[in-house]
């Protein structure tokens, strides 16, 4: 299929390779999520098996040209299995001074290193801090550097366009795609077909893009500048449909497939937040699928009409990020109080305050646990990629119905913009989720129990016989009247722990990839990728090692206990200080060795490596 | 059980109600429990939601489905309620400390959106709950527990900040002033949008006799004036005073008389510009009798019926969602 095709081929000498990562780095204006993107979009049309890691500054616009207005998108493709967007790029294109002197560091010795050496005068040098010119200091000499006059070539291009050269210069983007496509062997057709539904209604300036495009191409052939061009042949994926997906795109699906199956409305509100707006933004398209979105006043108001959604019979969402995590705890503990069901979606990021928006951490396990006033047990779970997270989506809801309370889904700004090819999912093979409202009015009490679950009736407005009162003051077990007695005050706090302690019956026993006794590596969150390859590395060097990857974080796992004792040291990898440590020591008396890294960037293959390495010394094969 | 054969009796719990004796909220909940039969809505369908505080504790004795939620939320868990089931005839119940300062930012937007919810703002004009702070209605240099020299802050005049907001029922009444404040709550519930209602409420334990001339028999005909569509503003025991325009938007007291006649006073308009409700809402004693009825009554697009209308719109032009389609859409690939 042509849109899919390989290009033809390249006159260069072909070499092939397994895995190759790129990172496109410019101003924030430069259209750099855009490039990567299209480059991601094609590998995925491949076959390649592929993951992203989009980095970009929480200003819209800082000023232009300098470190702070740097914008970055990686993307790893790959003939084999791959966990993460890959630890440094194989190839760095550098739009600006600025941008390369944010990468640089990352990229690998002998690595390419493209630059548009338009964006390298004196003025741009000293926005970037430079007081030497790098392409001319020999500062880059270890790496195989190319410099191309990409905004005046891109203006060549364009030159019968008669576009004004402001217009004309937002296309470099893709004289820079069109390179990268020439160096590795892609065809451009699913990028021309991209920007011609984009730019539908503008066509000069689809005329444009396509133009720059095929100009970066077309000057790669002529001017012969790569001595070896490359390719990557499609990876052996599980047989399946697939489609490359974010994370926030995959949560946002999972829950309209929650509500689908569930036969109820789905209610959303939200307030906007980075990073996880795009979830607002993707599940109001959905409206045709009985998906309300309410964009409320602030954070509070959002949770709090989630949770007078649920009342009524809808599912209630909320979807927030740390900040705004922070402002709907009492609404949060209302609905553990009340028992009814609310998801709560928060797209972790870093902090404290305003923190790093948008960039990745895990540091709200603790607030999600235990960040509520007095005795607030609620149900957390994680997600470990891009594409788990339709189904940590799926699970957030499927917990929430049947166990009358509330459940904390974590994501984070890592997985949430991240994006990995996804097997699509049948639809009949979702668990079933089941919604059985209150109809009956004979002894009808608002406070009775499941006896497995301890999750009460839900008894929605508008049923006949059913008025009764819920509300934040303590209740009477059963009648659900206001209750100051203090053996029932302390009855009910058992009970609503109870309640969520008996969540880890209704969880899948958990999996340990890998060795049986040794190291074992427990994660959380979306040190997935990272921890599965640094794992299947240290194997295959001969370290005897497990990886276990918790879902659920509250309640933990009933067989986690028995797990961890059966393994001579634990590493426990975590984007904040140490939080699941702290809990493990905690409940299981156990010590743990702590990995932490809370520099707003995931981690690296390699750093989890080189600790399960050193732990591993003296429990070697 | 149908509509026709509802009685207030059907409306009261088994729950004891604790207000202190005297308060204020005994009149307003009989008055409710009196109105809410005669409104040909079944009793499943209300639902009454508060925040927190005296006033919150409402929904306990109303025998409807209630929520009592947390301090100030209550209109985002309502218009939750009513967006999930516009059916459902949706109440508040709430004071001058819940609605207008810890959910000041929700009782804006909920009037600014005109959520088809109804707002009774039992306003005392003191923390009751805990025990006898100023709140934001108080008067400048109110002497409570923590403003022992006076309260140094200006008041919210709650019926501006209604018109302000741009509700589409604005009302106020007195607690027990039943008649009244029946009729008002009944016009309240008959409005397609928010509605806004505030009750002047006698807190006997921490703020009494702040509304004394308007609770009053032998007082309220001097003190409040009726605002009735169409009518005259004119008030007193003798009916002998009356509302005249100075200078546009600008009332004056008048005595009725042989020169001064009901042609020459300003006709009360529900429809009227809000800066004629404005006006009104300006209207404060010693200079004037305080305006009681409803201030303002216009139509306006009713956001929960929008929002369901825009789903219905969406799912009549794209079809009942396809979850399978969904999922496989965009551009997918095969892996055999």
């Amino acid at each position: 299929m042509d849109t899919l095709g390989i290009a033809t081929k390249t006159k260069e000498p072909i070499e092939t390779l397994s895995r190759v990562v790129i990172r496109f780095a410019g101003d924030s204006g430069d259209g750099m999520q855009l490039t990567g993107t299209q480059f991601t979009a094609t590998a995925a049309a491949i076959g390649n098996d592929l993951a992203t890691f989009p980095d970009y500054p929480a200003e819209i616009r800082a000023p232009a040209g300098t470190l702070a207005g740097v914008s970055g998108f990686q993307v790893n493709f790959s003939s084999e299995d791959i966990f993460t967007p890959g630890d440094g790029p194989d190839v760095l294109v550098a739009m600006n001074a600025a941008a390369l002197r944010a990468n640089i560091r990352d990229l690998r010795p002998g690595g390419i290193l493209v630059v548009n050496t338009d964006a390298f005068r004196e003025a741009d040098l000293t926005k970037a801090g430079y007081t030497h010119n790098p392409l001319e200091d020999g500062s880059l000499s270890g790496f195989r550097l190319y410099q191309v006059e990409i905004t005046r070539l891109t203006r060549a291009a364009l030159k019968e366009t008669g576009l004004p050269q402001r217009i004309q210069d937002r296309c470099k983007n893709f004289f820079a795609l069109g390179m990268m496509y020439y160096l590795y062997h892609r065809s451009m057709a699913v990028s021309t077909q991209w920007i011609n539904h984009k730019f539908a209604k503008k066509p000069e300036l689809a005329q444009a893009n396509i133009l720059a495009m095929k100009g970066g191409y077309a000057y790669c052939e002529a001017a012969e500048i790569f001595q070896v061009t490359y390719e990557v042949p499609p990876a052996h994926l599980a047989p399946g449909t697939y489609r490359n997906i974010s994370g926030n795109q995959a949560l946002a699906l999972g829950l309209v497939a929650a509500a689908h199956k569930a036969g109820r409305p789905l209610f959303l509100g939200s307030y906007p937040i980075t990073p996880a707006s795009d979830i607002l933004h993707e599940l109001s398209q959905y409206k045709n699928f009985g998906v309300y979105t309410f964009q409320a006043e602030d954070e509070i108001a959002a949770v709090g009409s989630a949770l007078g959604a649920s009342f009524a019979g809808s599912i209630g969402l909320t979807t927030t990020s740390g900040p705004g995590m922070a402002l709907k705890m009492e609404f949060i503990g209302l609905a553990i109080m009340v028992e009814l069901p609310l998801i709560i979606v928060n797209i972790q990021r870093g902090g404290p305050s305003t923190g790093l928006p948008t960039k990745t951490e895990q540091a709200d396990l603790l607030q999600s646990i235990y960040g509520r006033p007095s005795e607030a047990p609620c149900i957390v779970i994680a997600a470990r990629s891009a594409s788990d997270c339709f189904l940590a989506a799926y699970e957030a809801a499927r917990l929430s119905i049947k166990h009358m309370t509330p459940v904390i889904l974590l994501s984070d700004g890592y997985i949430a913009n991240g994006a990995e090819p996804w097997k699509l999912p049948r639809i009949e093979d979702l668990p079933p989720i089941d919604v059985n409202f209150q109809t009956k009015t004979e002894g009808f009490l608002p406070y009775s129990r499941d006896p497995v679950t301890l999750a009460r009736p839900w008894a929605i407005p508008g049923t006949p016989g059913l008025e009764h009162r819920v509300g934040g003051i303590e209740k009477s077990d059963g009648s659900g009247n206001i209750s100051y007695d203090p053996e029932n005050h302390e009855h009910m706090v058992h009970l609503r722990a109870e309640k969520v302690a008996r969540v880890a019956l209704d969880i899948p026993k958990s999996v340990v990839d890998g060795d049986p006794d040794g190291v074992l590596v427990l994660g959380w969150g979306s040190t997935y990728g990272a921890i599965t390859s640094s794992v299947r590395h240290a194997r295959a060097d001969g370290v005897r090692v497990g990886h276990l990857h918790l879902r659920y974080l509250n309640p933990l796992p009933a067989d986690l206990g028995e797990i961890l004792a059966r393994y001579d040291k634990v590493l426990v990898p975590e984007m904040n200080m140490g939080q699941l440590a702290m809990i493990l020591r905690a409940k299981f008396l156990r010590d743990v060795t702590q990995l932490n890294k809370i520099q707003g960037q995931p981690f690296k293959e390699s750093e989890i490596l080189g600790a399960i390495q050193a732990l591993g010394a003296g429990v070697r094969t | 059980m149908t509509t026709a054969s509802l009685t207030k009796k059907d409306f009261i719990t088994d729950q004891e109600v604790r207000w202190c004796p005297g308060c204020g909220d005994y009149a307003i909940l009989s008055s409710v429990q009196s109105v809410f039969p005669d409104l040909g809505i079944p009793r499943e369908n209300f639902v009454v939601v508060s925040g927190i505080g005296c006033a919150a504790r409402f929904p306990y004795y109303m025998n409807t489905f209630g929520f009592h939620t947390i301090h100030g939320r209550a209109p985002a868990v309502a218009t939750g309620i009513k967006v999930a089931n516009p059916e459902l005839s949706v109440w508040i119940a709430t004071g001058d400390g819940d609605a207008l300062s810890i959910g000041g930012n929700h009782i804006i937007h909920l009037m600014r959106r005109n959520v088809d919810i109804k707002v009774m703002l039992f306003n005392n004009r003191i923390y009751g709950l805990t025990k006898g702070q100023y709140s934001p209605t108080s008067e400048m240099g109110k002497r409570t527990k923590s403003t022992p020299f006076g309260s140094v802050d200006r008041p919210f005049n709650p019926m501006a900040v209604a018109i302000g907001s741009g509700a589409t029922f604005v009302a106020r009444s007195v607690d027990v002033y039943a008649s009244h404040l029946k009729e008002v709550l009944g016009a309240a519930a008959r409005h397609k949008g928010t509605a806004f209602v505030e009750i002047f409420q006698n807190c006997n334990i921490f703020n009494d006799g702040a509304w004394e001339p308007y609770r009053e028999k032998e007082l309220r005909d001097d003190n409040l004036i009726h605002l009735r569509h169409g009518e005259p503003l004119i008030f007193g025991k003798n009916a002998d005073k009356g509302i005249r325009m100075s200078a546009p938007f600008t009332p004056e007291v008048v005595a009725l008389s042989s020169t001064v006649t009901a042609k020459d006073l300003v006709v009360h308009d529900e429809r009227g510009p809000a800066a004629y409700a404005f006006m009104l809402a300006q209207m404060e004693a010693p200079s004037f009798p305080v305006p009681v009825g409803v201030y303002r009554n216009v139509e306006a697009p009713v956001f929960d019926a929008a929002m369901h209308a825009q789903v219905d719109e969406v799912t009549a032009k794209k079809g009942l969602g396809d979850l399978e389609a969904l999922l496989y859409s965009g551009d997918t690939w095969e892996v055999r």
